[in-house]
C-alpha cells in the first residue's frame, strides 16, 4: 500500500511542479504524498471552511498578481541602467485614499460570507441527535456516549507506539497509518447531527479532525462545544493541536462513521460488554482467572512503563518485580493503581480499566515476575475501595 | 571635551556611549540569533524524516521553547535595540541617548536574564519544554522545576524593554535637532518612538502574566486552574494582550530600516511619508485589540469571536498601505540593487505574502483550520524571518561602512542574500501545504504523508543556517580586511544626517547640534 520513498531528485522535482500550481489536484497516485491543500471534509461546515479558504486563497492571488507585477515592473523599468534621471514625486492624496478605500471593500466582501459560516458553526443548540463528551488525557482521549452508558480510551495504536521510540529499530515507512491509527476510534453515525463536548483532564488539549471541519481546545475544568453532521461513512483521521506536553504528538484520533443502522448495532454490543463488566465486578473470580486476565491488562497498560518482565526502567520507572509496593499491604497496592501517584507518570487507573481488570492486574502484580504473595483481589474489593 | 574611549574592559562595563551600547547590543544579539538557530537545526535535523532519530521527545520540546524565546526575546528585539541606540541619535543630531547611564543598564542585565534561562539546560527536569506562548497549566502545574528560572529571566528581559523604551521616548521627544520637527523625522526615528510605546505598554501585561504564574506555581493562588475557581484561558488572554503587539514590535523597526533602504537606492524621496507615519499609529493601535485571534479555538462567544475577526481584518489595510507606499517609492526612480536594496526588495515581497496568510489566519472559520498548524508555523516565519530579521540584515549592510568606515565585500553579500532567499523559501513555502494538510505544530515526528515536503524544509533550513554564517564572517572580514569607506556619505542616494557625519561615526558627534531646515 505504502511506497517506497523516491529518490530525492525526484521529489525534489515534483515539489518544484507542485509549488506552482498549489490548489490543483496532484497526480494521481501522489495525492496522499504531496498534499498541498486543505481538505474539504465531509461535512457542511468542513465543506463552508474549504469555500471560504479558496476564495480568500483566491483574492490573495489576484492582489499578488498586481502588487508583485508593479513591483517586478518597477524593478525591470527603473533600473539605473534604463533610467537615469529618477523622478522626485513623493506624495499624492488620492492614491492613499485609493488605496486605503478598495482593501477595505474587499475585506468586507469577505466578512460575509465568513459571518455567515461562523454562525453557522456556532449553532450547537438546535436539533441535537448524539451527544458525545470528549476528553484530552496526557496522551490518549476519552470518549464517552452520553445516556448511553458506553464509555472508552483509545490509544496510539501499538505498533506506532513501538515504532516512534527513539532507536525502536522499525522502518516506519512499514507502519500503515504510522502515528494516525488508534486501538480503539471513535464510532459515531453519518447524517446524524453530533455535539462534542469537548474537555480534559490535566493540560490543555485540541482536538482536531481536518475532515469534520472540527478543531476545538479541551480547556481542563471547561467544557467546550462543537459538532458534525458527517455526509459520508469513512475513517476520518485526527490529531492533538494544542502541546501538551511529552506525547502531544503521539495522540491522534481516528473518527470511523457509520451508518445508523451499524452504529445501533455497535453501540448495543458495547452497552452488552459494559453490561457484562458491570455483572462480573459483582461475580468473584478464581484466582488463575485473575492471573491469566491480568497478564493481557498488564501487558497492554503497564509493560510500556514497567517493562514485559516487571523490571522497569531504572532511574525513571521503578521495577514491579521485588517492589515494596506490589509485595506489600494490599490496600497500599490498590491505591497507587486506582488513584496513580500525583506529579509522576503513575496515572489514576481507577478511571481506566474496569474493576475487573484492576482487581485482576493487580492480583497478576503480586503473583508474577517473582513476586510471591500468594493472595489475590476480587472486583468486589475494587469497587468497595473506589467508593471510599 | 573631546575624549576617546576608555582603554580594555572597563570600556565595554562602564560605556555610557550610544555608539558602544548600540554595538554590544547588536553582537550580543547576533550571538543569541546563532544559539536559537543552533536550536532550530536540532529540530529540523530531527524533522528531516519520519521517526524518532536523534532526540527525546522531551528534548524536542525544550528546543522548540527555546528556539522561540531566544529569537524573540534575544535575537530580534535587542538587535532592533542595538539599531536604535547606534542610528536614532545619529538621525535626529543628538549627542547621545537622554539616559545614558540607563542606557548602560538596560543592556547589561540582559546576558544576566540569557544566561539564567539557559542555564535551565542542566537542571533537574531540563528547560523549559512549554512552548514560547507558555500556556498554564502545562507551564504552572505540570512544568519542570526550572520554570521559576524562566519567571526570572523574563521578568529582567521585560525590564530591560522598557528601561530601554524610555530611553528612546525620552531622547526622540527631547534630544531632537533644532528644526527637526516631528514630521521630519527619518520614518526609523517614528516607527521606534512608537514601537517604544507599545513596549512600555504591554512588557508589564507580560511581567504580570508570569508573575501570575510564580503565583500560583509558589503560593497557592489558582489564577489559571479551574480546581481553585481560576480559569487556563485567562492566561491565554493575558499572554495574547501582550503578545499580539509584541509581534509589531519586532516587526515596526523593521518596516523603519526599509523605508530609509528603499528611497536611498531609489535615489527618490519615500513615497506618502506622512501617510506612513499614519499606518504605523493605527497599525500599533490596533495591534491592541485583536488579540484573541490567536484563540478562535477556545470557544469564545459568538459575538466575541465575530468582533476579533473584523478588528483583525482590519489591519490589512494600513498594511496594504505601507506595502503600497514602498513599491510607489520605487516607481520611476533610479534603482540600483547592492545589498541592502535585495534584501529590503525580498522583505516587501515576502512580508507581504507573510500577510496575506495573516488575513487568511484571520478569517475566524478558517482557522479553525489552519489554528496550531503549519500553515501558522509558515505565516509567523514570513513575517518574522523575512519580515524582521530581512530588514535587519538590511541595515546592517546599509550602515556598517557608516559604522567602520570600511565596505563590505558586496560579491559575498548579494551571494548570502541569494543563499538566504532561496534557502528561507525552501524552510517556509512547504510549511503551508503540510500545514493545510493536517500536520500540527510542535510534534518531533509526523505522519508518512508529511514526509516530502518535511525533508524539503530541513534542506532549506540548512541552507539558510549557513547563509547567517556568511553574514558573520563577511562583517567581520569588513571590520578587519575592509576597503576604506572613500566618502561619508557611502551611498549615493541616502538621505539623513547620519551621513553627515564622517565614516566612521566619531565617538562623539553633534557636540554642536546641527541646523535642519
Ligand atoms: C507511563 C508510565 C507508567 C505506566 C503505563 C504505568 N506505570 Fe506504574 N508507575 C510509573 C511510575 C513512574 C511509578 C513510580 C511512581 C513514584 O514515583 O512513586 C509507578 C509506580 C507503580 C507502582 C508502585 C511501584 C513501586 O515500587 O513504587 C505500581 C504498583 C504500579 N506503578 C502499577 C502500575 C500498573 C498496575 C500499571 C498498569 C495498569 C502501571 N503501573 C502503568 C509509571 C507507569
Ligand atoms: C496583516 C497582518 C497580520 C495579520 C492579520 C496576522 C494574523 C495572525 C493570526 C490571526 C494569527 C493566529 C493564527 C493561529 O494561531 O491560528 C497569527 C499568528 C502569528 N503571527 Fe500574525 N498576523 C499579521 C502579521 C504578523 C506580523 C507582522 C508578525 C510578526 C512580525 C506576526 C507574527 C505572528 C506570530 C509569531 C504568530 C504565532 C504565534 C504563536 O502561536 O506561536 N504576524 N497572526
Ligand atoms: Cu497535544
Ligand atoms: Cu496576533
Amino acid at each position: 500500500m505504502l511506497r517506497r520513498a523516491k529518490p530525492l531528485f525526484h521529489k525534489l522535482l515534483g515539489s518544484a511542479i507542485l509549488m506552482g500550481m498549489l490548489g490543483h489536484q496532484a497526480v494521481a497516485d501522489e495525492v496522499e504524498r504531496w498534499q498541498v491543500n486543505m481538505t474539504p471534509g465531509v461535512t457542511p461546515v468542513s465543506q463552508e471552511i474549504y469555500g471560504l479558504h479558496m476564495l480568500i486563497f483566491w483574492i490573495c492571488v489576484a492582489i499578488s498578481v498586481i502588487v508583485f507585477g508593479a513591483l517586478a515592473y518597477t524593478i525591470y523599468a527603473h533600473r539605473r541602467s534604463k533610467n537615469r534621471e529618477p523622478s522626485t514625486f513623493h506624495e499624492h492624496l488620492g492614491l492613499e485614499i485609493f488605496w486605503t478605500a478598495i482593501p477595505f471593500l474587499i475585506l468586507v466582501v469577505m466578512a460575509i460570507p465568513a459571518t455567515r459560516s461562523l454562525i453557522h458553526m456556532y449553532d450547537t443548540d438546535t436539533e441535537v441527535d448524539l451527544d458525545v463528551v470528549v476528553t484530552g488525557y496526557q496522551w490518549k482521549w476519552q470518549y464517552e456516549y452520553l445516556g448511553k452508558e458506553v464509555s472508552f480510551f483509545s490509544n496510539l495504536h501499538e505498533d506506532s507506539n513501538a515504532a516512534r521510540q527513539l532507536g525502536s529499530g522499525v522502518d516506519v515507512n512499514t507502519i500503515p497509518n504510522y502515528l494516525l491509527e488508534v486501538d480503539r476510534p471513535l464510532v459515531v453515525p453519518v447524517k446524524q447531527k453530533i455535539r462534542f463536548l469537548v474537555t480534559a483532564n490535566d493540560v490543555i488539549h485540541a482536538w482536531w479532525v481536518p475532515a469534520l471541519g472540527i478543531k476545538r481546545d479541551a480547556i481542563p475544568g471547561f467544557v467546550r462545544e462543537s459538532w458534525a453532521y458527517i455526509e459520508e461513512p469513512g475513517i476520518y483521521r485526527g490529531v492533538c493541536a494544542e502541546l501538551c506536553g511529552r506525547d502531544h504528538g503521539f495522540m491522534p484520533i481516528v473518527v470511523q462513521a457509520v451508518e445508523q443502522a451499524e452504529f445501533n448495532e455497535w453501540i448495543a454490543q458495547e452497552q452488552a460488554a459494559a453490561a457484562e463488566l458491570r455483572e462480573l465486578a459483582a461475580q468473584t473470580f478464581t484466582f488463575e482467572d485473575l492471573y491469566e486476565r491480568g497478564e493481557g491488562v498488564y501487558n497492554r497498560s503497564c509493560a510500556a512503563c514497567h517493562g514485559a518482565q516487571g523490571q522497569g526502567v531504572p532511574g525513571a520507572f521503578p521495577a514491579i518485580a521485588g517492589s515494596a509496593v506490589a509485595t506489600g499491604p494490599l490496600e497500599a497496592h490498590l491505591d497507587v493503581v486506582l488513584n496513580g501517584v500525583p506529579g509522576t507518570a503513575m496515572q489514576a487507573f481507577g478511571a481506566q480499566l474496569s474493576p475487573v481488570d484492576i482487581a485482576a492486574v493487580v492480583t497478576f502484580q503480586r503473583n508474577a515476575f517473582g513476586n510471591n504473595m500468594g493472595d489475590q483481589v476480587q472486583p468486589v474489593d475494587v469497587v468497595q475501595q473506589q467508593n471510599q | 571635551m573631546a575624549h576617546g574611549p576608555a582603554k580594555g574592559i572597563s570600556r565595554w562595563l562602564f560605556t555610557t556611549n550610544h555608539k558602544d551600547i548600540g554595538t554590544m547590543y547588536m553582537w550580543f544579539s547576533f550571538a543569541m540569533f546563532l544559539l536559537g538557530g543552533a536550536f532550530a537545526m536540532v529540530i529540523r535535523a530531527e524533522l528531516f524524516q519520519p521517526g524518532m532519530q536523534l532526540v527525546e521527545p522531551e528534548f524536542f520540546n525544550q528546543m522548540t521553547t527555546m528556539h522561540g524565546l531566544v529569537m524573540v526575546f534575544g535575537a530580534i528585539m535587542p538587535a532592533f535595540v542595538g539599531l536604535a541606540n547606534w542610528m536614532i541619535p545619529l538621525m535626529i543630531g543628538a549627542p547621545d541617548m537622554a539616559l545614558p547611564r540607563m542606557n548602560n543598564w538596560s543592556f547589561w542585565i540582559l546576558p544576566f536574564a540569557f544566561l539564567m534561562l539557559a542555564s535551565t539546560f542542566f537542571m533537574e527536569g531540563g528547560a523549559p519544554n512549554f512552548g514560547w506562548t507558555f500556556y498554564a497549566p502545562l507551564s504552572t502545574t505540570y512544568a519542570p522545576p526550572s520554570v521559576t528560572f524562566f519567571i526570572f529571566a523574563v521578568h529582567i528581559m521585560g525590564a530591560s524593554s522598557i528601561m530601554g523604551s524610555i530611553n528612546i521616548i525620552a531622547t526622540v521627544l527631547n534630544m531632537r535637532a533644532p528644526g527637526m520637527t516631528l514630521m521630519k523625522m527619518p520614518l526609523f526615528v517614528w516607527t521606534w518612538l512608537i514601537t517604544a510605546f507599545l513596549l512600555v505598554a504591554v512588557m508589564p501585561v507580560l511581567a504580570g502574566a508570569v508573575t501570575m504564574m510564580l503565583m500560583d506555581i509558589h503560593f497557592g493562588t489558582s489564577f489559571f486552574d479551574a480546581a481553585g475557581g481560576g480559569d487556563p484561558v485567562l492566561f491565554q488572554h493575558v499572554f495574547w494582550f501582550f503578545g499580539h503587539p509584541e509581534v509589531y514590535i519586532i516587526i515596526l523597526p523593521g518596516f523603519g530600516v526599509v523605508s530609509q533602504v528603499i528611497p536611498a537606492f531609489s535615489r527618490k524621496p519615500l513615497f506618502g511619508y506622512s501617510s506612513m507615519v499614519y499606518a504605523t499609529a493605527s497599525i500599533a493601535f490596533l495591534s491592541f485589540i485583536v488579540w484573541a485571534h490567536h484563540m478562535f479555538t477556545v470557544g469564545m462567544p459568538l459575538a466575541g469571536e465575530l468582533y476579533f475577526m473584523y478588528a483583525t481584518m482590519l489591519i490589512a489595510v494600513p498594511t496594504g498601505v505601507k506595502v503600497f507606499n514602498w513599491i510607489t517609492t520605487m516607481w520611476r526612480g533610479s534603482m540600483t540593487f547592492e545589498t541592502p536594496m535585495l534584501f529590503a526588495i525580498a522583505f516587501v515581497i515576502l512580508f507581504t505574502m507573510g500577510g496575506f496568510t495573516g488575513l487568511m489566519l484571520g478569517i475566524a472559520p478558517s482557522d479553525i483550520q489552519y489554528h496550531d498548524s503549519y500553515f501558522v508555523v509558515a505565516h509567523f516565519h514570513y513575517t518574522m524571518v523575512a519580515g524582521a530579521i530581512f530588514s535587519l540584515t538590511a541595515g546592517i549592510y546599509y550602515w556598517l561602512p557608516k559604522w567602520t568606515g570600511k565596505m563590505y565585500n558586496e560579491t559575498l553579500g548579494k551571494t548570502q542574500f541569494w543563499i538566504a532567499f532561496i534557502g528561507f523559501n525552501l524552510t517556509f513555502f512547504p510549511q503551508h501545504f503540510v500545514g493545510l494538510a493536517g500536520m500540527q505544530r510542535r510534534v518531533p515526528d509526523y505522519a508518512l504523508q508529511f514526509a516530502d515536503f518535511n525533508m524539503l524544509s530541513s534542506i532549506g533550513a540548512f541552507m539558510f543556517g549557513m547563509s547567517q554564517l556568511m553574514l558573520l564572517f563577511n562583517v567581520i572580514n569588513t571590520i578587519l580586511a575592509g576597503k576604506r569607506a572613500e566618502k561619508d556619505k557611502v551611498w549615493d542616494g541616502a538621505e539623513g544626517l547620519e551621513w553627515t557625519v564622517p565614516s566612521p561615526a566619531p565617538y562623539h558627534t553633534f557636540s554642536t547640534p546641527p541646523q535642519v531646515k
